[in-house]
Protein backbone atom coordinates (compact mmCIF):
# COMPACT_ATOMS: atom_id res chain seq x y z
CA UNK A 1 0.00 0.00 0.00
CA UNK A 2 3.00 2.39 0.78
CA UNK A 3 4.49 2.27 -2.25
CA UNK A 4 2.38 2.29 -4.50
CA UNK A 5 1.08 5.46 -2.33
CA UNK A 6 4.78 6.78 -3.07
CA UNK A 7 4.67 5.68 -7.00
CA UNK A 8 1.43 7.82 -7.09
CA UNK A 9 3.15 11.07 -5.45
CA UNK A 10 6.22 10.65 -7.47
CA UNK A 11 4.18 10.90 -10.26
CA UNK A 12 2.40 13.67 -9.47
CA UNK A 13 6.18 15.10 -8.40
CA UNK A 14 7.43 14.43 -11.34
CA UNK A 15 4.59 16.03 -12.84
CA UNK A 16 5.15 19.10 -11.20
CA UNK A 17 8.64 19.33 -11.94
CA UNK A 18 8.11 18.92 -15.66
CA UNK A 19 5.60 21.65 -15.59
CA UNK A 20 7.61 24.13 -13.49
CA UNK A 21 11.06 23.01 -15.30
CA UNK A 22 9.63 23.45 -19.07
CA UNK A 23 6.99 26.19 -18.04
CA UNK A 24 3.75 24.06 -19.59
CA UNK A 25 0.71 25.99 -18.78
CA UNK A 26 -1.18 22.76 -17.74
CA UNK A 27 -1.42 21.12 -13.88
CA UNK A 28 1.41 19.33 -12.70
CA UNK A 29 -1.32 16.18 -11.26
CA UNK A 30 -2.74 16.55 -15.40
CA UNK A 31 1.06 14.71 -16.12
CA UNK A 32 1.51 13.02 -13.48
CA UNK A 33 -1.59 10.71 -14.80
CA UNK A 34 0.02 10.74 -18.26
CA UNK A 35 3.62 9.33 -16.35
CA UNK A 36 1.52 6.82 -14.32
CA UNK A 37 -0.63 5.99 -17.76
CA UNK A 38 2.73 5.24 -19.70
CA UNK A 39 4.33 3.48 -16.84
CA UNK A 40 1.26 0.86 -16.76
CA UNK A 41 1.51 0.40 -20.72
CA UNK A 42 5.06 -0.04 -20.30
CA UNK A 43 4.33 -3.04 -17.42
CA UNK A 44 1.55 -4.26 -18.93
CA UNK A 45 -1.07 -4.47 -16.30
CA UNK A 46 -1.90 -2.52 -12.99
CA UNK A 47 -0.87 -4.48 -9.86
CA UNK A 48 -3.28 -5.13 -7.10
CA UNK A 49 -1.66 -3.15 -4.58
CA UNK A 50 -2.30 -0.11 -6.74
CA UNK A 51 -5.40 -1.05 -7.51
CA UNK A 52 -6.22 -1.05 -4.22
CA UNK A 53 -5.08 2.85 -3.63
CA UNK A 54 -5.93 4.11 -6.63
CA UNK A 55 -9.80 3.06 -6.17
CA UNK A 56 -9.55 4.51 -2.55
CA UNK A 57 -9.05 7.83 -4.22
CA UNK A 58 -11.59 7.57 -6.91
CA UNK A 59 -14.26 5.91 -4.80
CA UNK A 60 -14.33 9.72 -2.78
CA UNK A 61 -13.73 11.70 -5.46
CA UNK A 62 -16.34 14.11 -4.46
CA UNK A 63 -15.42 15.19 -1.06
CA UNK A 64 -12.25 16.52 -2.77
CA UNK A 65 -13.93 19.83 -4.49
CA UNK A 66 -15.50 20.63 -1.10
CA UNK A 67 -12.92 22.77 -0.06
CA UNK A 68 -12.60 24.60 -2.92
CA UNK A 69 -16.31 24.97 -3.05
CA UNK A 70 -17.00 26.67 0.12
CA UNK A 71 -14.89 29.40 -1.09
CA UNK A 72 -17.82 30.72 -2.55
CA UNK A 73 -18.17 32.47 0.36
CA UNK A 74 -15.80 35.21 -0.46
CA UNK A 75 -17.71 35.92 -3.77
CA UNK A 76 -21.46 35.98 -2.46
CA UNK A 77 -22.05 39.56 -3.20
CA UNK A 78 -20.51 40.03 -6.47
CA UNK A 79 -22.44 36.40 -7.52
CA UNK A 80 -25.76 38.07 -6.17
CA UNK A 81 -24.65 41.15 -8.49
CA UNK A 82 -24.29 39.04 -11.60
CA UNK A 83 -26.34 36.00 -10.61
CA UNK A 84 -28.76 36.30 -13.91
CA UNK A 85 -25.34 36.52 -16.12
CA UNK A 86 -23.49 33.75 -14.10
CA UNK A 87 -26.42 31.25 -13.74
CA UNK A 88 -27.57 31.60 -17.56
CA UNK A 89 -24.58 31.48 -18.84
CA UNK A 90 -23.40 28.21 -16.48
CA UNK A 91 -26.69 26.41 -17.18
CA UNK A 92 -26.95 27.50 -20.94
CA UNK A 93 -23.11 26.22 -21.85
CA UNK A 94 -22.53 23.37 -20.13
CA UNK A 95 -25.73 21.43 -20.80
CA UNK A 96 -25.03 22.87 -24.37
CA UNK A 97 -21.23 21.64 -24.01
CA UNK A 98 -22.71 18.35 -23.04
CA UNK A 99 -25.12 17.91 -25.53
CA UNK A 100 -22.72 18.82 -28.24
CA UNK A 101 -19.84 16.20 -27.35
CA UNK A 102 -21.84 13.66 -26.12
CA UNK A 103 -24.04 13.38 -29.78
CA UNK A 104 -20.90 13.89 -31.34
CA UNK A 105 -19.17 11.46 -29.99
CA UNK A 106 -22.02 9.13 -30.56
CA UNK A 107 -22.45 9.76 -34.24
CA UNK A 108 -18.77 9.32 -34.83
CA UNK A 109 -18.63 5.67 -32.85
CA UNK A 110 -21.76 4.59 -33.82
CA UNK A 111 -20.38 2.31 -36.88
CA UNK A 112 -17.70 1.26 -34.82
CA UNK A 113 -20.15 -0.12 -32.33
CA UNK A 114 -22.24 -1.14 -34.71
CA UNK A 115 -19.84 -3.43 -36.23
CA UNK A 116 -18.36 -4.58 -32.45
CA UNK A 117 -21.92 -5.48 -31.83
CA UNK A 118 -21.67 -3.82 -28.47
CA UNK A 119 -25.33 -3.37 -27.26
CA UNK A 120 -24.58 -1.53 -24.04
CA UNK A 121 -27.83 -0.50 -23.58
CA UNK A 122 -28.74 0.59 -26.96
CA UNK A 123 -31.74 1.09 -27.76
CA UNK A 124 -31.32 1.13 -31.64
CA UNK A 125 -29.56 4.26 -33.32
CA UNK A 126 -32.22 6.54 -34.57
CA UNK A 127 -30.98 7.20 -38.79
CA UNK B 1 -14.49 32.42 35.39
CA UNK B 2 -17.95 32.16 34.36
CA UNK B 3 -19.41 29.55 31.74
CA UNK B 4 -20.25 31.79 28.51
CA UNK B 5 -16.40 32.99 28.74
CA UNK B 6 -15.08 29.53 29.05
CA UNK B 7 -17.28 28.63 26.15
CA UNK B 8 -15.78 31.24 23.87
CA UNK B 9 -12.50 30.78 25.01
CA UNK B 10 -13.34 26.77 24.03
CA UNK B 11 -14.76 27.71 20.84
CA UNK B 12 -11.88 29.91 19.73
CA UNK B 13 -9.34 27.11 21.08
CA UNK B 14 -11.34 24.81 18.72
CA UNK B 15 -12.36 27.30 15.09
CA UNK B 16 -8.38 27.77 15.36
CA UNK B 17 -7.35 23.96 15.04
CA UNK B 18 -7.24 22.43 11.40
CA UNK B 19 -8.68 19.47 12.94
CA UNK B 20 -12.17 20.98 13.42
CA UNK B 21 -12.57 22.06 9.95
CA UNK B 22 -11.07 18.67 8.56
CA UNK B 23 -13.58 17.11 10.66
CA UNK B 24 -16.96 19.13 9.76
CA UNK B 25 -15.44 19.11 6.31
CA UNK B 26 -15.98 14.97 6.46
CA UNK B 27 -18.97 15.10 8.58
CA UNK B 28 -20.93 17.74 5.80
CA UNK B 29 -19.88 15.67 3.32
CA UNK B 30 -21.35 12.54 4.38
CA UNK B 31 -24.09 14.78 5.64
CA UNK B 32 -24.56 15.38 1.82
CA UNK B 33 -23.92 11.56 0.72
CA UNK B 34 -26.98 10.71 3.31
CA UNK B 35 -29.26 13.24 2.14
CA UNK B 36 -28.40 12.35 -1.62
CA UNK B 37 -29.24 8.81 -0.52
CA UNK B 38 -32.36 9.96 1.06
CA UNK B 39 -33.42 11.24 -1.97
CA UNK B 40 -33.38 8.67 -4.28
CA UNK B 41 -30.07 10.22 -5.36
CA UNK B 42 -31.91 12.67 -7.12
CA UNK B 43 -29.90 15.18 -9.57
CA UNK B 44 -31.10 18.39 -7.33
CA UNK B 45 -29.61 16.65 -3.99
CA UNK B 46 -26.17 16.98 -5.37
CA UNK B 47 -23.60 15.56 -2.23
CA UNK B 48 -20.88 18.33 -3.23
CA UNK B 49 -23.74 21.38 -3.26
CA UNK B 50 -25.20 19.87 -0.18
CA UNK B 51 -21.90 19.73 1.54
CA UNK B 52 -20.88 23.40 0.65
CA UNK B 53 -23.99 24.45 1.46
CA UNK B 54 -24.00 22.94 5.00
CA UNK B 55 -20.17 24.10 5.50
CA UNK B 56 -21.02 27.50 3.99
CA UNK B 57 -23.99 28.28 6.52
CA UNK B 58 -21.52 26.95 9.51
CA UNK B 59 -18.69 29.60 8.42
CA UNK B 60 -21.09 32.59 7.89
CA UNK B 61 -23.49 31.65 11.60
CA UNK B 62 -19.77 31.01 13.15
CA UNK B 63 -18.61 33.78 12.05
CA UNK B 64 -15.42 31.92 10.46
CA UNK B 65 -13.29 33.22 8.12
CA UNK B 66 -12.64 31.12 4.63
CA UNK B 67 -8.89 31.40 5.43
CA UNK B 68 -9.57 29.68 8.95
CA UNK B 69 -11.61 27.09 7.57
CA UNK B 70 -8.97 25.98 4.75
CA UNK B 71 -6.19 25.65 7.30
CA UNK B 72 -7.47 22.58 8.38
CA UNK B 73 -9.77 21.76 4.95
CA UNK B 74 -6.17 22.13 2.58
CA UNK B 75 -5.38 18.34 3.66
CA UNK B 76 -8.47 17.04 1.41
CA UNK B 77 -7.93 19.53 -1.32
CA UNK B 78 -4.17 18.28 -1.10
CA UNK B 79 -5.29 14.79 -1.96
CA UNK B 80 -6.98 16.14 -5.73
CA UNK B 81 -3.69 15.89 -6.99
CA UNK B 82 -3.14 12.32 -6.32
CA UNK B 83 -6.50 11.42 -7.49
CA UNK B 84 -6.14 12.76 -10.81
CA UNK B 85 -2.44 10.91 -10.81
CA UNK B 86 -5.03 7.58 -9.76
CA UNK B 87 -7.46 8.63 -13.11
CA UNK B 88 -4.84 6.49 -14.81
CA UNK B 89 -6.47 3.61 -13.64
CA UNK B 90 -9.42 3.63 -15.45
CA UNK B 91 -8.05 5.02 -18.36
CA UNK B 92 -5.33 2.18 -18.46
CA UNK B 93 -8.31 -0.38 -18.06
CA UNK B 94 -10.24 0.88 -20.61
CA UNK B 95 -7.05 1.21 -22.91
CA UNK B 96 -8.14 -0.46 -25.95
CA UNK B 97 -11.38 0.94 -26.59
CA UNK B 98 -9.97 4.72 -26.37
CA UNK B 99 -7.10 3.34 -28.74
CA UNK B 100 -10.44 2.48 -31.52
CA UNK B 101 -11.91 5.64 -31.02
CA UNK B 102 -9.18 7.98 -30.75
CA UNK B 103 -10.15 10.11 -33.75
CA UNK B 104 -13.51 10.67 -32.37
CA UNK B 105 -12.56 11.28 -28.76
CA UNK B 106 -10.35 14.35 -30.21
CA UNK B 107 -12.75 15.54 -32.34
CA UNK B 108 -15.46 15.44 -30.09
CA UNK B 109 -13.40 16.78 -26.97
CA UNK B 110 -11.79 19.57 -28.89
CA UNK B 111 -15.26 20.84 -30.46
CA UNK B 112 -17.10 20.00 -27.08
CA UNK B 113 -14.18 22.23 -25.33
CA UNK B 114 -15.01 25.21 -27.79
CA UNK B 115 -18.41 24.95 -27.40
CA UNK B 116 -18.21 25.03 -23.53
CA UNK B 117 -15.74 28.13 -23.63
CA UNK B 118 -17.34 30.46 -26.48
CA UNK B 119 -20.99 29.91 -25.44
CA UNK B 120 -20.36 30.84 -21.36
CA UNK B 121 -18.91 34.26 -22.81
CA UNK B 122 -21.21 34.61 -25.45
CA UNK B 123 -24.34 34.20 -22.94
CA UNK B 124 -22.51 35.89 -20.35
CA UNK B 125 -21.67 39.16 -22.41
CA UNK B 126 -25.54 38.68 -23.36
CA UNK B 127 -26.42 39.66 -20.06
CA UNK B 128 -24.23 41.95 -19.73
CA UNK B 129 -20.88 40.70 -17.81
CA UNK B 130 -17.81 43.06 -17.65
CA UNK B 131 -14.45 41.65 -19.00
CA UNK B 132 -12.87 40.63 -15.93
CA UNK B 133 -16.57 38.26 -15.07
CA UNK B 134 -15.92 36.78 -18.90
CA UNK B 135 -12.16 35.93 -18.42
CA UNK B 136 -13.13 34.33 -15.17
CA UNK B 137 -16.23 32.70 -16.85
CA UNK B 138 -14.14 30.94 -20.08
CA UNK B 139 -12.36 28.07 -18.23
CA UNK B 140 -15.07 27.29 -16.51
CA UNK B 141 -15.78 23.60 -18.02
CA UNK B 142 -11.96 22.77 -17.02
CA UNK B 143 -10.51 21.45 -13.62
CA UNK B 144 -10.62 23.69 -10.45
CA UNK B 145 -6.64 24.27 -10.14
CA UNK B 146 -6.14 24.56 -14.38
CA UNK B 147 -8.65 26.61 -14.84
CA UNK B 148 -7.74 28.95 -12.32
CA UNK B 149 -4.21 29.29 -14.15
CA UNK B 150 -5.81 29.95 -17.29
CA UNK B 151 -8.34 32.92 -15.31
CA UNK B 152 -5.54 34.92 -14.22
CA UNK B 153 -3.75 34.96 -17.75
CA UNK B 154 -7.00 36.03 -19.45
CA UNK B 155 -7.83 38.76 -16.46
CA UNK B 156 -10.65 37.23 -14.52
CA UNK B 157 -10.66 36.42 -10.74
CA UNK B 158 -8.72 32.89 -10.36
CA UNK B 159 -11.22 32.73 -6.61
CA UNK B 160 -14.50 33.56 -8.73
CA UNK B 161 -12.99 30.79 -11.49
CA UNK B 162 -12.91 28.21 -8.68
CA UNK B 163 -16.31 28.81 -7.79
CA UNK B 164 -17.95 28.50 -11.21
CA UNK B 165 -16.00 25.82 -11.89
CA UNK B 166 -17.70 24.01 -8.73
CA UNK B 167 -20.84 25.18 -9.95
CA UNK B 168 -20.42 23.90 -13.41
CA UNK B 169 -19.53 20.58 -12.02
CA UNK B 170 -22.71 20.37 -10.14
CA UNK B 171 -24.93 21.36 -12.96
CA UNK B 172 -23.00 18.84 -15.19
CA UNK B 173 -23.20 15.89 -12.60
CA UNK B 174 -26.87 16.57 -11.77
CA UNK B 175 -28.42 17.21 -15.09
CA UNK B 176 -25.87 15.75 -17.51
CA UNK B 177 -26.64 12.14 -17.36
CA UNK B 178 -30.18 13.24 -17.57
CA UNK B 179 -30.01 15.30 -20.85
CA UNK B 180 -27.88 12.56 -22.73
CA UNK B 181 -30.72 10.12 -22.10
CA UNK B 182 -33.06 12.41 -23.45
CA UNK B 183 -30.89 12.94 -26.37
CA UNK B 184 -30.54 9.04 -26.86
CA UNK B 185 -27.01 8.78 -26.03
CA UNK B 186 -26.85 5.93 -24.15
CA UNK B 187 -23.37 4.23 -24.58
CA UNK B 188 -21.74 4.80 -21.52
CA UNK B 189 -18.17 6.16 -23.81
CA UNK B 190 -19.80 8.79 -25.26
CA UNK B 191 -22.15 10.07 -21.97
CA UNK B 192 -18.32 9.97 -19.65
CA UNK B 193 -17.08 11.81 -22.68
CA UNK B 194 -19.30 14.62 -22.70
CA UNK B 195 -19.94 14.60 -19.14
CA UNK B 196 -15.84 15.15 -18.61
CA UNK B 197 -15.00 17.27 -20.92
CA UNK B 198 -18.20 20.10 -19.98
CA UNK B 199 -18.17 19.24 -16.36
CA UNK B 200 -14.62 17.82 -15.62
CA UNK B 201 -13.93 16.02 -11.61
CA UNK B 202 -17.13 16.47 -10.14
CA UNK B 203 -19.04 15.01 -13.77
CA UNK B 204 -15.87 12.32 -13.47
CA UNK B 205 -17.06 11.25 -9.78
CA UNK B 206 -20.61 11.34 -11.09
CA UNK B 207 -19.91 9.15 -14.25
CA UNK B 208 -17.75 6.56 -12.13
CA UNK B 209 -20.71 5.94 -9.70
CA UNK B 210 -22.23 4.94 -12.96
CA UNK B 211 -19.77 2.48 -14.67
CA UNK B 212 -15.84 2.12 -14.88
CA UNK B 213 -16.29 2.21 -18.43
CA UNK B 214 -18.16 5.61 -18.07
CA UNK B 215 -15.75 7.35 -15.36
CA UNK B 216 -12.28 6.01 -17.56
CA UNK B 217 -13.96 8.11 -21.01
CA UNK B 218 -15.16 11.39 -18.23
CA UNK B 219 -11.37 10.93 -16.56
CA UNK B 220 -9.83 10.90 -19.69
CA UNK B 221 -12.19 14.16 -21.30
CA UNK B 222 -11.26 16.11 -18.12
CA UNK B 223 -7.43 15.59 -18.30
CA UNK B 224 -7.37 15.99 -21.98
CA UNK B 225 -9.77 19.17 -21.99
CA UNK B 226 -7.36 20.70 -19.32
CA UNK B 227 -4.81 20.05 -21.50
CA UNK B 228 -6.18 21.88 -24.43
CA UNK B 229 -7.94 24.60 -22.98
CA UNK B 230 -5.06 25.55 -21.35
CA UNK B 231 -2.99 25.58 -24.37
CA UNK B 232 -5.33 26.96 -26.72
CA UNK B 233 -7.70 29.23 -25.09
CA UNK B 234 -5.61 32.06 -23.90
CA UNK B 235 -4.40 32.04 -27.74
CA UNK B 236 -7.83 32.05 -29.28
CA UNK B 237 -8.52 34.97 -26.35
CA UNK B 238 -5.97 37.30 -27.59
CA UNK B 239 -7.06 37.23 -31.07
CA UNK B 240 -10.81 37.92 -29.90
CA UNK B 241 -10.43 40.49 -27.38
Amino acid sequence: MLFYLTVILVCQLAGELIVVGLGLPMPGPVIGMILLFAGLVIRGGIPEGLTRVGDAFLSNLSLLFIPAGVGVVLHMGLIAREAKALGAALFGSTLIAIAVTGLLMHLLTRRQRARAGEGTGETGDRP
Amino acid sequence: MSAPASLTELWVYLAASPLTALTMTLIAYQCGMWISAKAGFSPLANPVLLAVLLLVGLLLVTGTDYRTYFEGAQFVHFLLGPATVALALPLYRQIERVRRSALAITVSLITGGAVAAATAVAIGAFFGAGPDILASLAPKSVTAAVAMGIADKLGGLPSLTAVLVMITGVIGAALGPLLLTLLGVRDPASRGLAIGTAAHGIGTARALQMSDLEGAFAGLAMGLNALATALLLPLVWGWVF
